[in-house]
């Protein structure tokens, strides 16, 4: 098999998903146009008729962000018309399923350079708009349990005993890590400032870090889906299924939740053979990938059979990896996680997460790729592993290696 | 070709009347003769259109119309699937051509329109009905576990809204009043005499010469909105999260066909919403749980009602004046629904102050329904006019039925009977509310044995449908068929069983509440075992259920039935292993139930109860079986205790094991009833047999098929 190599990872700042967030002036098309001219800029060898494909995560592909926006961005972005383009939505996991992809076309030696990320504008699209039968069709829902995902995070910490104040810390954690990178410069690499037609700073940090809460400060937000839990029937629906749980402790809120935000990132994968056309050096090698999946109604415990099977895949085990990068869609989650393959918070976001930062649904799990890659090479150190919870009850996990 | 069941008529202003008279039935039923009837007449209307001015459709019957015919529908299987989808086109393209033919058809609702008929009545411009106070409007399929096949989904759905058309007529199956029908949205006027009905529909007709069915009116939009509008879609997913939360996970297909059915009517045109419509119908009259509940609260019901167990010969009675004996919870309960009835209710306790308790009772029960505007001050008045409270044997002059409701203590009851025997009318029935004691035994303590009955209500009296009858060995044809006529009187549906302990209701659920405190002593999670019940289609979970019977109670039951057979010489039965359970939460861990603040569950004040977390220590808790296990656990141990009481002659009627299981204590409705259960499982009796022996392998011998059931399955019979 063909190895694909990873020459470079960016992303905008991340800005608050709604109407008073800095990126909520700025259209998604724009934001990937941004970033495509940023990789041209980076590789000024590189003839972009030698993209194949640009192949992009956006969960919600309606209005301002239907249409196969890819390909519209390759034209307005004034790639040649022989780059092609492509959405692709795996709920949350659309990000990574974009590398995955790529690394799948290059492997494959079907195809030799593939850009693949992924864009969310939620104060544009907000979450939910494209519909789904799960939640809409009455007979699909009712035959398969659907409940909110919120609700399937609060099961998993009163399952696993996560009190509130559990969940706080680790969002506060979450966010002193993050701070701490971005005062640092950790992200200064990849993160490409998002400017207008002006040539204007729109943005140029994610704004949804909180540098300095507290668990303290944490406690008095109130939970997001009690109300919904007992008002809507889904907790009743929850917990027929976990019969054996008597009720359902809600510990969720926005501040120990990922944040709702806007945000774009790419990632240029390609063969031995366009590095050396380009002129570039891999940084990174997509190892390999897989996709799994666990219980629907708790929906959030896929990252443990992902990352299981792709390190099956890869023939490795969980000490051979230097660095976990497991999306906080919620505390619960991440903190689940680390519970579920014995791993040490101390190895797992080591930069934060999307609590912190925010997670801009189709573009959060290419992000965390370039993430990781960071930190590897910061680090000085050799394989990550990158995972993240998805709707229905799917999981998702990348291994790359730093070169 | 056999005659139509539509009459034709045609007045002098050109309006056409369509009388729907059925010459083979005393009903319209919306049998294989009426299709063809409404075809041919729909036709003629085409043709004759020019001429027309106008239809009414109305009935010779006493009623409007009854519906589907249940004889037929009870008999289709998925091998009809095809031949059902074309039927139910024609049914409703015949219809649907009537409503949209240009000219004003008016429904004139003489009587009841239930189900089918409310669903021909939809399909006209406009509704009028008689204030008839005995007519009933709604579309109750989902009670037979159906769905309304004949457009009424759709046409409820596009009329009134998803919301509205789910709460209000679907999901219910409400039956309703004229006035309530017509609050709702489903009956547009309401006159008072036939000849107004007719005046006013023609009226109607002449000043809407060119009808339509609103919602065929272009720009229409669905009250509340569609899954396209934002403001419905937002609250969509939690519509069948909330079904499930009601119907707590157990077997009901027919609401879900129903929720599912009306949404997605909404997102296409009229004639493909029929389609949809009739796709999931036809899954439900198919599928098995249309079936049983069919047989239940149709063909049992019926039979109950038609007096199956009642002896024939004796003349119909009316009970005048009903002496009751004990104005505690149930004596005050059966005060008040025989006070409703029109008899006088005479309530007897020790005291005065006692008995106007009990009447108290009666008082607040019908100041509540004042509150919700059921009831009125002067209906108040006159029903607690007819409930005499007093301490005086004396007042018991003139009783023609006697309903003792005391504790239950064979030597107390004995004396409360010897105070008002000689008082009462000397053909006065003797009734026993007891739950447990055997009545043959009570019956010894007076003089007329064969006038002497037991007559067990369940509690609370006022709500719950049903009344078990329990004949002694010496009880009379007569005292029988009063008390039949009595329980009737009160709107009640009376069961008749023959004496044992427990009788048929409290000998089955016995074992219900005995096999869910098993599991808990066998390690099992009680959370689980709670959810079990209910995923099964129980009202309630087992250790809810035995806190509110209290454990004490139990084991002093269990005791005495152990001690009485002692006493006749028999072998006393063995030790069940919920027994020792309830040893240790009384004896042990003080935790007796409800009453004492404290049992399987903690009762906090103001609060909601919570499972008592030192279960866990007590009993373990992490053990696992397979949850079906849990579920057919209880249903089983039941049905096969039913079956028990059939080889003993305690119950004799299918009908009255099936109805009294699911009125009286409370076995899952989708099932059919405790024998019916076995007769719809899956293999039929042989695959009861079958999963019995191996839940008897596994959980205990009382799993074990009793002899009659195993010598049906070998015959390859079912219990009729």
């Amino acid at each position: 098999m063909t190895e694909a190599y990873i020459y470079d990872a960016i992303r905008t700042p991340r800005g608050r998903g709604k109407k008073d967030g800095s990126l909520h002036t700025v259209k998604p098309i724009s934001l990937v146009v941004g970033l495509i001219e940023e990789i041209k800029t980076r590789f000024p060898n590189m003839d972009p008729a030698m993209v194949d494909d640009i192949v992009m995560g956006i969960v919600s592909p309606l209005g301002d962000q239907g249409g196969v926006l890819p390909k519209i961005a390759a034209l307005r972005a004034g790639l040649p018309e022989t780059v092609s383009g492509l959405q692709v939505n795996r709920f949350c996991a659309s990000g990574l399923e974009a590398v995955n992809l790529a690394a799948q076309k290059v492997g494959s030696g079907m195809e030799d350079v593939v850009l693949a990320g992924g864009v969310e504008s939620m104060s544009r699209v907000p979450m939910g708009s494209d519909g789904t039968p799960w939640a809409m069709d009455p007979d699909t829902n009712y035959e398969t349990g659907f409940i909110p995902q919120g609700i399937g995070a609060d099961l998993i910490a009163t399952i696993e005993g996560f009190s509130r104040r559990d969940v706080d810390e680790y969002a506060a954690e979450s966010q002193a890590r993050a701070a701490n990178a971005w005062d640092k410069g950790y992200f200064s690499k990849s993160v490409v400032p998002v400017k207008d037609m002006n040539g204007l700073t729109v943005l140029d940090r994610d704004e949804h870090v909180r540098a300095g809460t507290t668990a303290d400060k944490l406690a008095g937000l109130n939970p997001s889906f009690a109300m919904m839990g007992e008002m809507g029937g889904f907790d009743a629906v929850a917990l027929q299924k976990y019969h054996w749980v008597e009720a359902i402790d809600h510990v969720h809120t926005p501040g120990n939740s990922s944040g709702i935000v806007d945000g774009a990132t790419l990632m240029l994968v390609g063969n031995k053979a366009a590095g050396e056309k380009i002129g570039a050096k891999p940084r990174g090698r997509i190892v390999a990938t897989a996709v799994s999946g666990a219980d629907p109604t708790i929906m959030l415990t896929g990252p443990a059979p992902a990352s299981r099977k792709v390190l099956a895949r890869a023939g490795m085990k969980v000490e051979d990896i230097d660095l976990f990068e497991i999306n906080e869609a919620f505390a619960s989650v991440a903190m689940r996680y680390m519970k579920d393959m014995g791993i040490s918070h101390d190895i797992t976001n080591v930069n934060g997460g999307a609590i912190a930062m925010g997670h801009p649904l189709g573009a959060t799990g290419a992000m965390i790729v370039g993430t990781v890659l960071d930190e590897l090479e910061r680090r000085d150190k050799k394989f990550g592993l990158c995972t993240l919870c998805v709707g229905a009850g799917m999981g998702i996990a990348t291994i790359v290696e730093r070169l | 070709m056999t005659e139509s069941t539509i009459r034709w008529e045609k007045d002098a202003d050109n309006i056409v009347t369509l009388i729907l008279d059925d010459p083979n039935q005393s009903a319209n039923t919306m049998n294989e003769a009426y299709t063809r009837s409404m075809h041919e007449v729909v036709e003629r209307l085409e043709k004759e259109k020019a001429d027309t001015a106008g239809v009414i459709i109305t009935s010779a019957k006493s009623t409007f119309f009854a519906g589907g015919d249940l004889r037929d529908l009870i008999k289709v299987t998925k091998e009809d699937a095809a031949k059902m989808a074309e039927g139910g086109r024609i049914l409703k393209g015949d219809l649907r051509k009537l409503e949209t033919l240009g000219i004003p058809v008016v429904a004139a609702l003489n009587g009841t329109a239930l189900g089918g008929g409310l669903e021909i009545a939809l399909a006209c411009h406009r509704r009028i009905a008689l204030n008839n106070p005995t007519a009933q409007f709604g579309l109750p399929e989902v009670s037979l576990g159906l769905l309304p096949g004949a457009g009424g989904v759709v046409r409820t759905v596009r009329m009134l809204g998803v919301q509205n058309a789910l709460m209000n007529v679907l999901l219910q199956g409400q039956r309703m009043k004229a006035d309530k029908a017509q609050k709702v949205g489903l009956i547009d006027e309401i006159v008072d005499t036939p000849e107004e009905m007719i005046a006013k529909a023609k009226e109607w007709i002449k000043a809407n010469p060119k009808s339509q069915q609103p919602f065929d009116v272009k720009g229409y939009k669905i009250p509340g909105g569609t899954p396209s509008v934002p403001s419905f879609a937002m609250n969509l997913p939690a519509f069948p999260a909330n079904l499930r939360k009601q119907i707590k996970g157990a077997n009901y297909p027919a609401p879900r066909n129903i929720m599912s059915a009306a949404v997605e009517s909404t997102q296409v045109d009229v004639d493909n919403a029929f389609a949809i419509e009739e796709r999931y119908f036809i899954d439900l009259v198919t599928g098995q749980v249309a079936k049983n509940m069919t047989t239940a609260f149709f063909f049992n019901l019926q039979a109950i009602n038609a007096g199956a167990s009642r002896p024939k010969d004796v003349p119909k009675f009316k009970a005048e004046k009903v002496g009751i004996l004990g104005a505690g919870m149930m004596g005050a309960g059966i005060a008040y629904v025989t006070a409703r009835s029109g008899a006088v209710a005479v309530l007897k306790d020790i005291s005065k102050e006692n008995a106007e308790k009990g009447k108290a009772y009666s008082e607040a029960l019908l100041d509540k329904q004042i509150k919700r505007g059921k009831m009125t001050e002067e209906k108040k008045q006159e029903i607690l006019g007819r409930i005499i409270a007093t301490d005086d044997a004396k007042d018991f002059d003139g009783v023609d039925f006697v309903i003792e409701a005391v504790f239950e203590s064979t030597e107390l009851k004995h004396k409360v009977f010897q105070e008002i025997e000689d008082v009462v009318k000397p053909d006065a029935v003797l009734g026993s509310n007891t739950s447990s004691l055997p009545i043959t035994n009570l019956a010894k303590g007076v003089k007329r044995q064969k006038d002497f009955i037991g007559i067990h209500f369940f509690s609370p009296v006022d709500k719950m449908p049903l009344v078990e009858i329990i004949c002694g060995e010496e009880t009379g044809p007569e005292a029988l068929a009063k008390c039949y006529d009595y329980v009737q009187q009160i709107k009640k549906t009376p069961i008749v069983v023959n004496d044992s302990r427990g009788f048929f209701t409290t000998r089955v659920i016995g074992t219900f509440a005995n096999e869910g405190i098993a599991m808990l002593g066998e390690g099992l999670n009680a959370q689980s075992i709670e959810q079990a019940a209910m995923q099964a289609g129980y009202p309630v979970g087992t250790l809810n259920l035995i806190d509110e019977i209290n454990m004490e109670t139990a084991l002093r039951i269990g005791k005495a039935a152990r001690d009485d057979a002692k006493a006749e010489g028999k072998e006393p039965m063995p030790e069940h292993p919920a027994e020792k359970v309830m040893k240790k939460m009384v004896e042990d861990l003080g935790r007796p139930g409800k009453a004492q603040g404290k049992g399987f569950y903690d009762y906090p004040e103001g609060g909601k109860k919570t499972l008592w977390p030192g279960l866990k220590d007590a009993f373990g808790g992490d053990k696992g079986i397979p949850f079906e296990d849990m579920k057919e656990r209880l249903m089983f141990v039941e049905a096969i205790e039913a079956v028990k009481c059939f080889e003993e002659g305690v119950i004799e009627s299918v009908a009255d094991a099936n109805i009294g299981s699911i009125f009286g204590i409370g076995f899952p409705a989708w099932s059919g009833g405790v024998i019916q259960y076995i007769n719809q499982y899956e293999g039929g009796l042989k695959g009861f047999v079958a999963r019995a022996r191996e839940l008897a392998g596994k959980y205990g011998e009382r799993f074990e098929p009793p002899a009659l059931l195993v010598e049906k399955a070998d015959k390859g019979e079912i219990f009729k």
